[in-house]
């Protein structure tokens, strides 16, 4: 392993679409650069179309990169993917947004968290078992679960298996593509709660992209916020969200409503009076 | 409005490990039957099991003794026959059922049991020959298109294009040219023709697996393709590829009977149930019962095929997929509801909208999803109806316009309108009611336009049935309405197809035609939901605007509290059916009633501090069959005591406009951790 800064260094991405019906290519990434460091979450927030979601479908290998580099742990991942496709998979998994489809409805509980590690080659059925119940204990199911169907269970417990899955390998980067959006308020604490309290103890570094801005501020460290599949801002997140710098950022702060009716009605005035003063910077 | 840590304790990770735990209960499984480890990677199927499943569909098992009585009795012929199948007996010609020839004989005196029991083999040999080509190259050939897509995918359609477009029959004709007699040769020609309809339905069936995203979740985890096709998109695809495999071994057995009756069966004397055909048709007028055994025969084995794959199919979906319905009815107990008292009304004022006791069922079994819902809306006012997803506030947003999904029912309450009551309407009245008085509008905007008409028709069309104009003055206000929704280039947008624009636009679009005819209610179901938050918040400006300058009233459905608090003057907050909180907007967020929305608002991330834990609420929503009888909300209410759980709780009211379904409201507030 070579030395390194960050965990993972993407620089200059780009991805292009094929247009539909003659219509001419859409450049879904245009040159984008970022970094994650060992034990820190790097929020992604932009609003549909703005490339997002593609650019971490890129880090996992699922959409291709027409040019750009991505280093990860000290490698350069196309490459190393190319060699050890099971090594790359092993350190970089992923969270998506819809437990439902998400997780094969005909496996069970403990044979969706089994698989990875049965596809790295383990055989032994009671380390298996061992590592299986571990897992489902660390995220907060029951044991006797394992031998249940997707079906059985609520999206929030979904979406734990999800992470149970993910978290089979040891993983040091987890891609989270929406992974709390499609949760009811009430569970979605609960799975950023475990999703938090695991970087605690593993040093987990999560790439956390969403549209909801104000769990992003929970979650992430640093904030990087795309637009038209580029970055338009990015800062620490504290940063970013009391001082916006880019006209974009501001417009897409000012219209999150914020559940309190007072300071609602204030923003609402302050949006009002933004977008007199220019062409407001929304399309 | 930040969260303030109480002086004694900030929720710390205890409390989240702790309402973690609560959620589930993580004591290790014990008095199960297999070990641990053996759960971990087999599912609980036991061999008894299947033989239940199978007891339950008489039908089912009826056709499995069929098809193993009919293969035993051809296969097994030569040692079960009653009688030699080619001894002729003129004395005995055209006999019917009798003690010595069970089922009579034919023209020659001989046995036609026998005759039919050794004529089965032929077929259903040939039959299994099909079926196996059939099944291995089409299944096989058609999960790889499906997958790979590609180079593979183009060859190999193109390549079942062109066969399915040559004339079977002259193809098996030509065989049975080139190896006279041979009928098994046709069969195994048959097996790659019929290959061809079970490679387009696993292939369809591939494709549409392959894009969800546990394959993607699978692939990221390293899984070679073969692993992926074998334990994500194979056990997907068995319900149809089973079903189809029986339609076809019943296809060929009729495919080998009739080449049989064409006379390409075997040489007589020998025969096959084709040939039995053949020989008992030309005798129908001398002695018609000779039709009537191999006809019965063909006939229940083609159908005892078809009913058996339904049935395969059902039991291996059934693991995963759950019971079917019928299996898994039960009764409800019908419980006395609550009739609350105070309908949930805003300040005193001629209520525009008045519903009273309001109570949804849903299917055959009528589970109720909406229970003794009582509230008011004012002219002019904004109401929001809100709550979590199950909760019942979108069921009872359409049940105001009688739009109810399938299966639902108002099945008690009332719902007055102006005085009217919309629950107890014709449906020519409601009809007439919506569009005009009240208005829908839902999710999601593209659903709710017909990609078929330009955005001109679908409001020309609004503005035609509500007020009656044709030609230019139509056009007109149809400009006027696009132009009140702040749509850009109105003229160009009515020449548009719904497919053009984009999500932000059709919802404007949607708005425009809900208020061609000047509704005074308006129920928004979400209405922002789907949309970028920036659109998001130019949408409910719009709305606002509206409310202001028509003096319209909104209900508006949501999840959204950062919604509730922009737009809605009073919130009424549903859990499991029933409304639990009701009260004016500043008063709901400065000092919630009800347990569960102080939970909610504790746990939105917008107070959060980051990296601290969310305060949240344990467990999830009860599904409706699982409501308690008493406080719905009590399992995972930090308040709850005994009494609670013992019988419906009222809504109280703890002060001027608001109402409470909590018998603890002087305790809620005061929770260590949950502060506002």
């Amino acid at each position: 392993m070579t030395v390194r800064e960050h965990l993972l260094d993407a620089r200059d991405l780009r991805v292009v679409f094929k247009g539909r019906r003659g219509k001419p290519p859409v450049a879904a990434l245009d040159g984008v650069s970022i970094t994650i460091g060992d034990g820190e979450t790097l929020g992604l927030v932009g609003e549909s179309g703005s490339g997002k979601s593609t650019l971490g479908r890129a880090i996992l290998g699922l959409n291709r990169v027409q040019s750009g580099s991505i280093a990860f742990d000290g490698h350069d991942l196309f490459e190393w993917r190319r060699r050890n496709a099971r090594e790359v998979a092993a350190a970089l998994q992923v969270v998506f947004q819809d437990p439902y489809s998400s997780l094969n409805p005909t496996q069970t509980v403990g044979q969706i968290l089994a698989e990875p590690l049965q596809a790295h080659g383990m055989r032994d059925r009671s380390e298996l078992a061992r590592r299986v119940y571990e897992m489902l204990d660390r995220v907060g199911l029951a044991s006797e679960y394992v031998d249940r169907y997707p079906r059985q269970f609520s999206g929030g417990q979904r979406q734990r298996i999800a992470i149970a899955r993910s978290l089979m390998l040891g993983p040091k980067l987890i891609v989270c593509d929406e992974a709390l959006s499609a949760l009811d308020l009430s569970v979605q604490a609960q799975v950023a709660n475990v999703l938090m309290e695991l970087q605690r103890e593993l040093g987990l570094s999560y790439l956390f992209i969403a549209h909801d801005l104000s769990i992003v501020r929970l979650m992430a460290h640093r904030t990087v916020v795309m637009r038209h599949g580029q970055i338009v801002e990015q800062g620490p997140t504290d940063e970013l969200y009391s001082a916006p710098k880019h006209p974009y950022t501001q417009a897409l702060l000012a219209a999150e409503p914020v559940p309190d009716p007072v300071e609602q009605r204030r923003r609402r005035q302050a949006r009002a009076a933004l977008a007199q003063r220019g062409p407001m910077a929304t399309a | 409005m930040t969260p303030k840590p109480s002086p004694t304790k900030a929720p710390t990770r205890r409390d989240v490990t702790v309402s973690l735990a609560t959620v589930t209960n993580s004591s290790p499984a014990v008095g199960s039957a297999r070990s641990a480890e053996d759960r971990v990677l087999s599912s609980r199927r036991s061999p008894g099991t299947i033989v239940r499943l199978l007891l339950r569909r008489p039908v089912a098992v009826i056709s499995l003794l069929w098809i193993a009585l009919v293969s035993i009795a051809s296969f097994a012929a030569p040692l079960l026959m009653p009688r030699d199948p080619y001894e002729t007996n003129l004395s005995k010609a055209y006999q019917g059922p009798s003690l010595e020839n069970l089922l009579g004989t034919d023209q020659l005196g001989r046995d036609l049991l026998s005759r039919l029991m050794i004529g089965g083999v032929e077929p259903l040999s040939g039959a299994a020959v099909a079926l196996s080509i059939a099944v291995v190259v089409g299944a096989t050939a058609g999960i790889l298109a499906g997958y790979l897509g590609g180079v593979f995918d183009w060859v190999s359609s193109r390549w079942v294009e062109i066969s399915m477009a040559m004339p079977g029959l002259i193809v098996l004709l030509v065989v049975l040219a080139v190896f006279p007699g041979n009928t098994m040769a046709a069969m195994v020609a048959y097996g790659f023709l019929i290959a061809n309809p079970v490679y387009r339905v696993v292939r369809a069936a591939t494709f549409a697996v392959t894009p969800e995203l546990h394959v993607d979740a699978a692939k990221s985890a390293g899984l070679g393709a073969l692993r992926i096709l074998r334990r994500h998109i194979l056990p997907r695809i068995m319900g149809p590829l089973i079903v189809q495999a029986t339609l076809v071994a019943g296809v060929s057995i009729l495919l080998n009977t009739g080449l049989g009756f064409l006379g390409f069966g075997p040489k007589p004397p020998a025969t096959s149930w084709g040939a039995l055909i053949t020989e008992a048709s030309q005798l129908i007028v001398i002695h018609p019962w000779m039709l009537v055994p191999t006809g019965f025969v063909i006939i229940l084995t083609v159908l005892a095929l078809h009913s058996i794959g339904d049935t395969v199919r059902d039991i291996t979906n059934e693991r995963w997929a759950g019971m079917p319905r019928r299996a898994r009815r039960r009764q409800v107990p019908a419980e006395a509801v609550v009739v609350d008292q105070q309908p949930v009304a805003g300040p005193e004022g001629s209520a525009l909208l008045e519903v009273r006791d309001l109570t949804v069922a849903f299917g055959d079994d009528r589970v109720r999803v909406v229970e003794g819902v009582s509230f008011a809306v004012n002219a002019g006012e904004i109401v929001g109806l809100v709550g979590e997803s199950g909760c019942g506030k979108s069921v009872t947003g359409r049940a105001l316009v009688r739009l109810l999904a399938e299966g639902g029912e108002i099945v008690g309450g009332s719902i007055r309108f102006d005085g009217k009551d919309i629950a107890s309407m014709s449906e020519r009245e409601v009809n007439a009611l919506r569009g005009s008085e009240i208005s829908y509008i839902s999710q999601d905007p593209m659903m709710a336009l017909d990609p078929s008409f330009t955005i001109g028709t679908l409001v020309g069309e609004a503005v035609q049935r509500q007020e009656g104009l044709r030609g230019s003055a139509q056009k007109q206000r149809v400009l006027e309405l696009l132009a009140a929704v702040k749509l850009r280039g109105p003229e160009e947008t009515m020449r548009r197809y719904p497919h053009q624009i984009s999500g932000g636009m059709a919802q404007r679009v949607i708005i425009a035609r809900a208020l061609a005819g000047r509704p005074r209610l308006l129920i928004a179901d979400e209405p922002t939901t789907a949309l970028d938050v920036t659109v998001q918040a130019e949408i409910l400006d719009l709305l606002r605007e509206f409310q202001s300058r028509f003096g319209m009233a909104i209900i508006f459905v949501t999840h959204d509290w950062g919604v509730v608090a922009d737009i809605c003057e009073r919130a009424i907050v549903m859990y499991a059916g029933q409304i639990v909180e009701a009260a004016p907007i500043l008063d709901i967020f400065a000092a919630p009633k009800h347990p569960y929305t102080e939970g909610l608002e504790a746990s939105n991330p917008h107070h959060a501090t980051r990296g601290v834990p969310l305060p949240a609420l344990a467990g999830s929503v009860p599904a409706p069959r699982d409501w308690p009888t008493g406080c719905r909300f009590a399992a995972r209410c930090p308040y709850a005591t005994p009494d609670c759980k013992e019988a419906p709780i009222p809504l109280l009211s703890p002060g001027p406009e608001r109402l409470s379904r909590c018998i603890h409201i002087e305790r809620v507030g005061t929770r260590e951790g949950v502060t506002k």
